[in-house]
């Protein structure tokens, strides 16, 4: 409004993690929700957990890992003004989190071949436990698949800003930010992997 | 501080200098105060529709029998009057407009952390808003859940729930973002001296709001997903059907819907904090408390979910522990009661329609707040859940607590915001059918409820019809002192007479920009170097 | 609190570098595998290795990755809050859960 320009980094970077809250709050009611079934039907859950497939999961776990390191090292990169490696750096992020989606995808189509979702005739006839199992586990996987593809598309914005110098050695905070919803998104699979395909 | 700042060269907020004019520059500005009034406008209108429903559905419980409207759109009504008093009314009420009005000022600062969120916070507002209304006239019909959208019925029910609850998905965005933005500008926006503890207790009162808002909204949120989910694509969850519990939803629900009932408190109380100590001109008796009170409001508040369960089902541990904690809460609001009280005695009390109506609050509150600790109790709520004691309970609270807190702090600061000065004689005027009739309306229903009338019922019975009859005739004499009230406050934005830039004499940092406020608030940040209810005539007395 | 020092005010000290993280990915990469070839022992083992392993995974890309590390002491009570706050939700709702 006026031309009072005002800075504040840290202020941005507090907003960015009480928005992080809000998020870790919303899946925690999943998680919550997830406890109270499994405590419920424990035998189901550990059946419905061997339907699914573990090693898609622990690769997918290792794809997110590895595109976490590379934003943070992307950060590194702006930091020490190597503007070209950045971009390298959020390029590999933006692969490795496309890769995980087509992963998600194979998985999905799986199941749903198999009649495993929501509503399908042939979960139907299976018992209740299951049927929540695989309600929860569509709705968790689902929209953190959802979180993976907003993650996506806020990395491509600071990619094309980092192209064009508006992020830069001086002024990254928006790289911070991006990098910080982006690494929650991997926290949040990390915890998914072993509720759904290991422990269960 | 001490004195006030004489800007005439600096046009006052109401004033367009930017590019834009009239009405898009409203609906474009990061400025926090335009922001505030465009929530209050909108506000205000959505209240007096929630109003009508509610004089609509006290004339339908004037007779045992049927008229006016059928029972499905008596079930509606209910449901919408509960939506949008509660989504839209009281839950971002004060926080949306006085904290967004006043909280930088009261803290020093030329804004919000987030200008432009806190814009986008208002457009989320409005969408939520308007897909509200729109669930009403599209897809199966006005939901007719009741408020709550208690599954399983919410899941099997034909009436269009889902863009409902999507909408309260979308307000309860708005009230996140909003939280972000207050509790970041807290921490980074303070002018220099401005210590926590010199915060006004307004401050202190929007900080815990946040926090609550923060912590609990997403627990809201997912769980109307859910909702949205389970009746689309059936995944089960709260379903018994497929092995889901709808016991689960009420859990998830109340997890935020009771802890919200704290969002719409502590602003309020904030408020009352500000109002007495300007009117008895002594500083507050018990800041530190009152500060801690709020935290611990908030704290103790987001524990104590499951006493609008009672009668679920739950494990005879979980009645006990509930029970245990619902009394605890009462302590901090205790507290608050209190040490507003022991303000008042011995101050040199200057009787203004804003003290009027925050001794109001005090009353009503208490009123309010002990047959929350009746409710409280186990045996006693196996008697009176899901009655009009609820009923009558939840209006003392937010009616009487928020909305007569709401009324005060339009009064208080009116002044300020609008540069105008209202009737205070209409004021008088339209307090006492609003204070009658209010406990005609709703201390009939306390009566009703413990003689068994219970909530949501489209006729009733014979030995119930006295009593209907009273509070039917108090809420005519409500709403006509809402009219007078919101009369003469339109009326003095027009033709009042132009206000002060300090007219009852406050000591808070609001009172030292003129009325109405420049863009920035301030020319000059403020230095602060005492406490914020410090007086200097009351430091000569003593 | 209130001044409004840029970033790299804030940081006077040399950031870390290249290296710090990669070894955290490593680490990373370390728990997983072990994560995984504790829930072939069976069932408590599994469990175990949730609810050991997991959190100590988030808490490393929280700690370097989300760089609250390097952060003042207000971050890190805001995370601590919030999983205060999950934890007793999920606390108290098993009081009614698991008593039933």
């Amino acid at each position: 409004m006026s031309g009072h320009v005002h800075r504040d980094d840290l202020g941005s970077r507090l907003g960015m993690w009480l928005f992080l809250v809000t998020e870790m709050v919303l899946f925690g009611g999943l998680f919550i929700g997830y406890s109270y079934m499994r405590h419920r039907y424990p035998a189901e859950f550990h059946h419905g957990g061997g339907e699914l497939n573990a090693t898609l999961g622990i690769i997918n776990t290792i794809v997110l890992l590895t595109s976490s390191l590379t934003v943070v090292l992307a950060i590194v990169a702006v930091q020490r003004a190597e503007k070209k490696r950045a971009m390298a750096f959020l390029w590999t992020t933006l692969g490795l989190g496309c890769t995980f989606l087509v992963i998600k995808g194979f998985e999905w189509s799986a199941k749903f071949h198999h009649g495993l979702y929501p509503n399908a005739p042939h979960l139907a006839t299976l018992p209740p436990g299951e049927q929540v199992f695989f309600g929860l586990y569509f709705t968790m996987t689902g929209l953190h698949g959802l979180h993976v593809i907003v993650g996506l598309s806020v990395l491509a914005v600071l990619l094309y800003w980092v192209a064009t110098d508006r992020i830069r050695q001086d002024r990254y905070i928006h790289l911070e930010n991006g990098g910080l919803y982006w690494h929650l998104v991997d926290v949040i699979w990390i915890f998914l992997l072993p509720l759904f395909y290991l422990a269960a | 501080m001490s004195t006030t700042h004489t800007t005439a060269a600096e046009p006052s907020y109401l004033v367009d200098t930017g590019v834009r004019k009239g009405v898009m520059a409203w609906l474009t500005t990061t400025d926090h105060k335009r922001i505030a009034l465009m929530y209050l406008y909108a506000m205000v209108v959505f209240f007096f529709v929630g109003v009508a429903i509610g004089v609509i559905m006290r004339l339908v419980q004037l007779t045992t029998f049927q008229h006016i409207i059928t029972a499905q759109t008596y079930n509606a009504m209910f449901t919408l009057h509960g939506v949008i008093m509660i989504f839209l009314f009281v839950i971002p009420g004060l926080p949306a407009v006085f904290g967004n009005f006043f909280l930088p000022i009261l803290i020093g600062a030329k804004d919000v952390s987030f200008p432009r969120l806190n814009l986008a916070s208002w457009y989320f507002f409005m969408a939520g808003a308007i897909l509200a209304v729109l669930s009403l006239f599209t897809g199966g019909g006005a939901p007719d859940t009741g408020w709550t959208f208690y599954a399983p019925y919410s899941l099997r029910t034909g009436t269009n729930v889902s863009l409902a609850v999507f909408a309260a998905f979308v307000l309860g965005f708005s009230s996140m973002l909003t939280g972000i933005n207050f509790i970041t500008t807290i921490h980074r926006l303070r002018a220099p001296g401005m210590k926590w503890f010199r915060m006004p207790l307004m401050c202190w009162a929007l900080y815990s709001t946040s926090w609550i808002q923060i912590l609990a909204t997403p627990i809201v949120a997912i769980t109307l997903v859910l909702v949205i989910l389970e009746r689309f694509f059936g995944i089960g969850i709260f379903d018994p059907a497929k092995g889901g519990d709808p016991v689960l939803y009420q859990h998830l629900f109340w997890i935020y819907s009771h802890p919200a009932v704290y969002i719409m408190i502590l602003p309020a109380m904030g408020v009352i904090s500000e109002i007495i100590p300007t009117f008895t001109k002594r500083t507050i008796f018990g800041y530190k408390a009152i500060a801690f009170s709020s935290m611990s409001i908030a704290g103790v508040g987001s524990l104590v979910w499951a006493h609008h369960m009672f009668t679920s089902g739950m494990s005879g541990f979980a009645l006990m522990l509930f029970s245990l904690l619902t009394m605890i809460v009462a302590v901090p609001s205790a507290i608050k009661v209190f040490n507003w009280v022991s303000t008042l005695y011995k101050g040199s009390i200057d009787f203004q329609p804003p003290l009027l109506f925050a001794l109001t609050f005090i009353f009503l509150f208490c009123i309010g707040g002990l047959t929350g600790v009746m409710n409280g109790a186990l045996a006693l709520n196996v008697h009176i859940h899901d009655t009009y004691f609820i009923v009558g309970h939840f209006h003392y609270v937010m009616f009487g607590g928020t909305g007569m807190a709401l009324f005060a702090a339009l009064l208080y600061w009116f002044p300020k915001m609008f540069g105008k000065m209202y009737s205070k004689k209409a004021i008088y005027v339209s307090w006492f059918p609003m204070f009658v009739g209010f406990n005609m309306l709703y201390f009939g229903m306390l009566i009703l409820g413990m003689m068994g009338m219970p909530r949501r019922y489209y006729v009733h019975l014979p030995q119930y019809h006295t009593l209907h009859v009273v509070a039917t005739v108090g809420s005519w004499l409500l709403v006509l002192g809402l009219l007078i009230f919101f009369g003469a406050l339109i009326v003095a934005t027009f033709k009042g007479p132009k206000a002060e830039a300090n007219p009852w004499g406050g000591v808070t940092l609001e009172w030292t920009v003129p009325s109405p406020p420049p863009l920035e608030n301030f020319d000059v940040i403020p230095t602060i170097t005492h406490d914020p209810y410090h007086f200097p005539q009351q430091e000569v007395e003593s | 609190m209130s001044d409004h020092s840029g970033h790299t005010a804030e940081h006077p000290v040399a950031h870390p570098g290249y290296g710090t993280f990669i070894g955290i990915w490593l680490l990373l990469l370390l728990l997983t595998a072990g994560l995984v070839s504790l829930s072939h022992l069976g069932q408590t083992a599994a469990v175990w290795g949730l609810l050991i392993l997991t959190p100590l995974k988030a808490g490393l890309v929280f700690y370097y990755f989300m760089h609250l590390k390097y952060e003042g002491p207000l971050f890190k009570i805001v995370l601590l809050v919030t999983l205060g706050t999950l934890l007793i939700f999920f606390a108290l709702l098993f009081s009614d859960v698991a008593f039933r």
